[in-house]
């Protein structure tokens, strides 16, 4: 179900306050988040964005489209890489 | 045959069901369109005279997005998702199913016909 229009996007607080901070002093950094659940807003683009996905940091870089999207959809929190074949099995 | 935004209507429908042979139009825009044109719903597409086809034209033409130009743009929006690298992109890159199913059994819309791996049972033993 979709988030109620009323309330506007949902992005997380402190993430939000750490984007103004370095779109007013003009720098530009990687920044460490858990908030794989914070949309991405129009204030993100260009900006990198280092997603934790469980386990480790995934580099994300915001372009113009992915805006209206959440972090986390860029970050995949699992790696399914094909199951295992014979030969290998013996080996593990 | 009434020929409308390039497919044939069959003759023997009634208006309602004909026009979704249209890709684009199901049955409540099918009915709103009739309406719109002050066409009964269940007259035939065969009986339509030509200022009524022509009155469905123009109503479709204006209001609706049909055949090549929503295919394309279905074809744009999943473009999009796939270029963008997020979640959706990629189930779509892998044609497994978009929004949550489960892919333990079935899913065999988006994952075709069945591929049977060898001797399975025995590897599991």
């Amino acid at each position: 179900m979709a988030r109620s229009l009323k309330k506007g996007p949902y992005i997380d607080f402190r993430l939000e306050n750490k984007i103004q901070a370095m779109n007013d002093s003009g720098k530009k950094s990687v920044i460490k988040t858990w908030s794989r659940r914070s949309m991405i807003s129009p204030d993100f683009v260009g900006h990198t964005f280092a997603v934790h996905n469980g386990n480790k940091f995934i580099p994300v870089y915001v372009t113009e489209n992915m805006v209206g999207h959440k972090l986390g959809e860029f970050a995949p929190t699992r790696n399914f890489r094909g199951h295992i074949s014979k030969k290998d099995k013996g080996k593990r | 045959m009434a020929r409308i935004s390039g497919v044939d209507i069959p003759d023997n429908k009634r208006g309602e069901i004909g026009l979704t042979y249209i890709f684009g139009i199901g049955r409540s825009s099918a009915q709103s369109i009739l309406t719109k044109a002050g066409i009964d719903w269940d007259k035939k597409v065969g009986e339509w005279t030509d200022e009524e086809s022509n009155a469905i034209r123009s109503i479709i033409n204006e209001e609706f997005k049909t055949e090549g130009v929503l295919k394309s743009e279905v074809q744009m929006n999943i473009k999009r998702l796939l270029d963008i690298g997020c979640y959706r992109g990629l189930r779509h890159r892998r044609g497994l199913p978009v929004r949550g199913q489960h892919t333990k059994n079935n899913a065999r819309t988006r994952k075709g016909k069945r591929k049977t791996v060898a001797n399975k049972k025995k590897a599991t033993r």
